[in-house]
């Protein structure tokens, strides 16, 4: 047999010393290996966080003073949109998917995705998306907002709104199918010692974002379809001029986007189950609890769709149903927030980067989760649905929730991927500034939204322009902290402190390969020789040079 | 450090309970509410704060805490404790958001019941009005009269006094721009007067894309949608001047769409009514046009307006002739 | 990949084996690759479903009045064609498990001009109906889920086709390794479940 032959000559090959090493152009091609596809959604993630992050800062200038003076107002509108829809799908949702590439096989103990070439596939769906989406810009750019709710999306703009269109169409298909890779993966994929309950927390919350991106993601793509004909092939699904009905555009599109909120925010909850018992030294707090309300928040983010259309074209009695289904979300979601809470209690906290990034994710994650449960309240939400209070709720859950895990995830496995340490110092500037700018960008956002001030506007009432100079402030000191980043992680990976193999002494088992790993993951089949979380139970201490009558010693005393 | 560690807790606790008290009465957050429902929207909202601000210090709390206390000291390489959960806790904090949900759901529901939101006039959704919709050339299709009694929005409160007629106002949302027309005395106008303490009932509809019609001192909103109509009742309980905002992203100067809401006695209501019927009888009204974004022309800002009314009875003639 | 060292003529018969050869121990999950991809699928035309079935709860007179009465023959017949023909393609993998390659062409190649069969009555039927896509509603949604689903086909067709090229090569499909029979059979009974619902919706109860 040729499959024989093949195992013959590879272990021969590879079996010793030499691993083949990844040259800098395998990086730019169409790999099927999972750790360069993971390295690619990273860096092309971050390429479109910087524009849609000088978006922003835009948005921002032109926000500092109440009047229509740093750019048109139509300009505006289309910066807002390209800013809210690169975020989301270019920056959040891939670099999701980035982790989820780069960590699965080898926390599961594996080779690679179980569709390595579709797994490319969708990678290199991703630039062409991208592009296509920036281009619009010379052509009159989507204006409609994110959401590009009818009737308005088929009136401003129809090029720009067509490009909208293609490329969340492309980039959507591209979300399936990396979906499809992770579910299958993780479900059919690990090593035969790893039952379901002893993977790591981070494969459990893929699980609930795959699913949630195969059954959300096809229907935004019919809802888009509909918009597309409509836009192209003068139809009237949801045009009221022709007898359509927009709010049905709206039921769809929510169907997929609340949904969406999860598949950005549920990789993050669970790197943050990864980072913080490594850096606290104690097994994660309630590891099934953890677990299994990602399932129920990925489950309820399928039928709340429409707490965000209360104002909106829906009956009493439907704003009744979604806001109880809403209000239940929050229980498993707290259920995380306690968990992680707890397992900090008591642990040793190694104060770098990492844990930094968590804590921050920790603070800011529960003030977007407490707004968002009085979002909920269907009187309180009529208030202030499309304000500035919406505007700072949602930043707090995806930059305070999403970016900060991120963050945190880079800075806890930067060893892992490229070899080489980042700088701490560099990290806890990087750390403290982002947090302060973030905090003093979107904090106040909330009160401006109470007081009346409404979203997607170039102008505003100047009595509002106080705060509004303080967030503009606070933004520009959000983009300032990505420099300290820019700066580490490029001095870092060319002439960084060489990483070993486990910098952290964690257990999960991408750790037990070198750094970075070799092209098949482990020289040999990984072991479970413990727990992913099993901290303070195994003998070995943080350096190796303790034994075991210090160690329980040291447990003794600390529990007198 | 043993007994008062206790005591300290109790202390902390005690603490953050009446901050969350007093925080969630003198948050400073809202504006002026300018009517009865307004008022307990806030107390709502004022009652969410309580449990918000708690929650948040003590969630926060125990993050700088642990930040403190339990960061790793110079020279110790030991784990921590191996804790890998606590059931009895777990319960706890699960039941104690279920039961903090249950409650804020039900007082929500309470609120928005008594707010008029699930009067049965306005509960149902009729769909959009098109049964006669290849009848007419391309153009947005009026409301079907027979349909008028349930729309979409928030109705009578059930609590509110028998017997008083509310006010009725049409509302027409156009890029950018809001079109008030009072059926009673046939007055149209760009700004919305009502009288102190009787109830007002808005008929809404969009004349374009989608708008939606925010009076932040009332705490009420609602879409309003072309090709459907969308209510509002509410009763002003103080006179004053308030902003009426557009919350519907509806294009480029959707940030002017803005115009004034003025509670006023009701001798001040008929004068401004009375004045405005003279308005109108002679030539258009000018001051209905003054409230425009001005990047707009007059002559723009009026030829939708204009269209729109030549539509509005164009259609009712042809539905009245076919009941 | 790896396996550079690997002399060329086995090199070539690994190539010409499945994919999953590339990784010696990599195992063959692309039946539940399908699966998965058809449950993504099936949401694409659950979105399409109740978008019909949503305009037919809310708007008071459907299908809106003038819309012609669908001529109900060619669908039918059509519906009894691709539903005869999940059975013929089964056979065809039935006979290939006896080994029995010209077994599978033959029940493929019938099942491809069922599918041709189908097509062509949908054809006809856009040809010869009385209304167009900017119509009505029900117009619209009329073109766009037979639209989507014959697209479905189409592909489907082009699948069994693909296989047949590849089973002229000795040894490609086996009884023990048929992916892509597999895949396309499945695929193809999905097709025709997706039909038989949009008949339902679209034919029936309007």
């Amino acid at each position: 047999m040729s499959t024989t032959i093949e195992r013959d000559v590879s272990t021969t090959t590879e079996g010793h010393k030499e691993h083949p090493q990844r040259k800098w152009q395998d990086y730019f091609s169409f790999s099927t290996d999972h750790k360069v596809i993971g390295i690619q959604y990273l860096t092309t993630a971050f390429l479109f966080y910087f524009i849609g992050g000088a978006l922003a800062e835009v948005m921002r200038t032109e926000l500092a003073t109440p009047d229509p003076d740093f750019i048109q107002p139509e300009f505006y509108n289309q910066t807002m949109t390209m800013h809210g829809t690169i975020m989301l799908f270019l920056w959040i949702i891939p670099a999701g998917a980035a982790f989820a590439n780069f960590l699965i096989p080898l926390m599961i103990g594996t080779e690679d995705m179980a569709f390595p070439r579709l797994n490319a596939v969708a990678f290199w769906m991703i630039p062409p998306g991208g592009i296509l989406l920036l281009s619009s810009f010379f052509n009159g750019a989507p204006q409609a907002g994110w959401t590009s709710y009818p009737p308005l999306s088929l009136v401003s703009g129809k090029s720009g709104e067509e490009i909208w269109i293609l490329s969340i169409l492309i980039l959507g298909t591209s979300s399936i199918f990396g979906a499809m890779n992770f579910a299958t993966t993780i479900l059919l994929m690990r090593m035969p010692d790893m039952d379901i309950h002893s993977m790591p927390l981070f494969c459990w919350s893929m699980l609930a974002t795959s699913g949630l991106v195969l059954l959300g993601t096809p229907v935004l793509a019919a809802a888009l379809i509909l918009l597309s004909l409509d836009l192209i092939a003068g139809t009237a699904f949801f045009n009221p001029a022709g007898g359509g009905d927009p709010v049905l555009y709206q039921h769809m599109f929510w169907f997929y986007s609340h949904p969406a909120v999860y598949i950005m925010v549920l990789p993050f909850f669970g790197i943050i189950s990864e980072v913080l018992p490594v850096h606290a030294r104690k097994p994660i707090f309630g590891y099934r609890a953890i677990a299994y309300s990602s399932l129920a928040i990925s489950f309820l983010g399928l039928i709340v769709w429409a707490h965000h259309m209360f104002s909106s074209g829906t009956p009493g009695w439907l704003r009744m149903f979604f806001m109880a289904t809403t209000m239940v979300i929050a229980v498993p979601t707290g259920i995380k927030v306690f968990s992680w809470c707890a397992t900090l209690w008591g642990g040793k906290l190694s104060l770098n980067s990492a844990l930094l990034f968590g804590v921050g994710f920790l603070s800011s994650f529960l003030i977007g989760g407490l707004s968002g449960v009085m979002l909920a309240s269907v009187p309180f939400d009529i208030h202030v649905h499309d304000t500035y209070f919406i505007v700072g709720h949602f930043h707090y859950v995806l930059f305070g929730g999403s970016v900060f895990g991120l963050f945190a995830g880079v800075y806890h496995w930067f060893p892992k991927m490229t070899g080489r340490m980042l700088n701490e110092t560099w990290g806890q500037i990087h750390f403290v500034m982002t947090f302060i700018g973030f905090n003093i960008t979107f904090l106040p956002m909330h009160q401006l939204g109470l007081q009346g001030m409404n979203r997607r506007i170039a102008l505003y009432d100047p009595q509002f322009e106080t705060l509004n100079m303080v967030c503009t402030i606070g933004s520009y000191i959000l983009a300032l902290s990505t420099l300290p980043f820019i700066i580490n992680v490029v001095w870092s990976w060319l002439k960084g402190k060489k990483a070993p193999r486990n910098p952290w002494h964690a257990l999960t088992l991408e750790w037990q390969t070198a750094s970075p790993p070799i092209i098949e993951n482990f020289e040999e089949e990984p072991v479970m020789w413990a727990g992913p979380y099993d901290y303070g139970i195994d003998t070995e201490s943080i350096d190796g040079d303790e034994d075991v009558e210090d160690m329980l010693a040291a447990v003794t005393a600390e529990g007198k | 450090m043993n007994i008062p560690s206790n005591v300290i807790t109790l202390i902390a606790g005690v603490a953050m309970t009446l901050i969350s008290l007093w925080y969630g009465q003198n948050h400073g957050l809202l504006p002026m509410a300018a009517s009865n429902d307004a008022g307990q929207v806030d107390e709502l909202f004022n009652f969410m704060m309580t449990i918000a601000t708690g929650l948040f210090l003590l969630v926060e709390g125990v993050l700088i805490y642990c930040l403190i206390k339990f960061r790793r000291r110079k020279g110790d390489t030991t784990d921590g404790p191996p804790v890998e959960g606590n059931v009895p806790l777990e319960i706890v904090w699960t039941a104690i958001p279920t039961v903090i949900v249950f409650i804020l759901a039900i007082y929500s529901f309470e609120i928005y019941n008594r707010m008029g939101g699930l009067d049965p006039m306005v509960a149902g959704d009729p769909g959009p009005n098109l049964a006669h919709a290849h009848h007419h050339h391309s153009e947005l299709v009026a409301l079907d009269p027979k349909q008028q009694n349930i729309a979409l929005g928030l109705g009578v409160s059930p609590g509110s006094e028998q017997g008083v007629d509310p006010l009725e106002v049409k509302v027409n949302g156009i890029q950018y721009a809001w079109i008030f027309t009072y059926p009673e005395s046939g007055v149209i106008s760009g700004e919305i007067h009502v009288p102190v303490n009787r109830p007002v009932k808005l008929a809404m509809t969009g004349g374009d894309v989608i708008h939606a019609f925010w009076l932040p001192e009332f705490r009420i909103k609602q879409d309003v949608i072309p090709g459907r109509e969308t209510n509002l009742v509410f009763t002003p309980n103080q006179v004053g001047e308030y902003p009426v905002i557009c919350a519907e992203l509806c294009g480029a100067y959707h940030g002017g769409m803005k115009t004034r809401l003025y509670v006023e006695t009701e001798e001040d209501y008929q004068q401004w009514i009375q004045d405005n019927t003279f308005a109108m009888n002679g030539d258009i009204d000018e001051s209905s046009v003054a409230l425009n974004p001005p990047p707009i022309s007059d002559r723009e800002f009026l030829a939708p307006y204009a269209n729109d009314l030549g539509v509005g009875s164009d259609t009712l003639a042809q539905l009245k002739s076919q009941s | 990949m790896q396996s550079s060292t690997v002399d060329s003529k086995s090199q070539i018969a690994i190539a010409s084996e499945q994919e999953a050869a590339e990784h010696h121990e990599h195992p063959d999950l692309r039946m539940i690759g399908v699966y998965v991809f058809l449950l993504a699928d099936s949401m694409t035309f659950l979105g399409f479903f109740s978008a019909l079935l949503i305009y037919r709860a809310i708007i008071p007179v459907w299908p809106p009045e003038g819309t012609p009465e669908l001529e109900l023959l060619i669908p039918i017949l059509n519906t009894s064609i691709l539903v005869a023909s999940s059975f013929v393609m089964h056979r065809g993998q039935t006979a290939l498990k006896n080994n029995d390659i010209k077994g599978l062409q033959t029940w493929f190649a019938i099942t491809a001009v069922m599918g041709a069969l189908f097509l062509s009555g949908q054809a006809y039927e856009y040809f010869h109906a009385e209304f167009g896509l900017t119509t009505n509603l029900f117009a619209s949604c009329f073109y766009v889920l037979t639209g989507f689903h014959g697209l479905h086909v189409m592909t489907g067709v082009l699948l069994i086709l693909s296989v047949l090229w590849r089973s002229r090569e000795e040894g490609h499909y086996t009884s023990g390794s048929h992916f892509g029979v597999e895949a396309a059979e499945i695929y193809w009974h999905f097709v025709d479940v997706i039909w038989l619902v949009l008949f339902v919706l679209v034919y029936v109860i309007n």
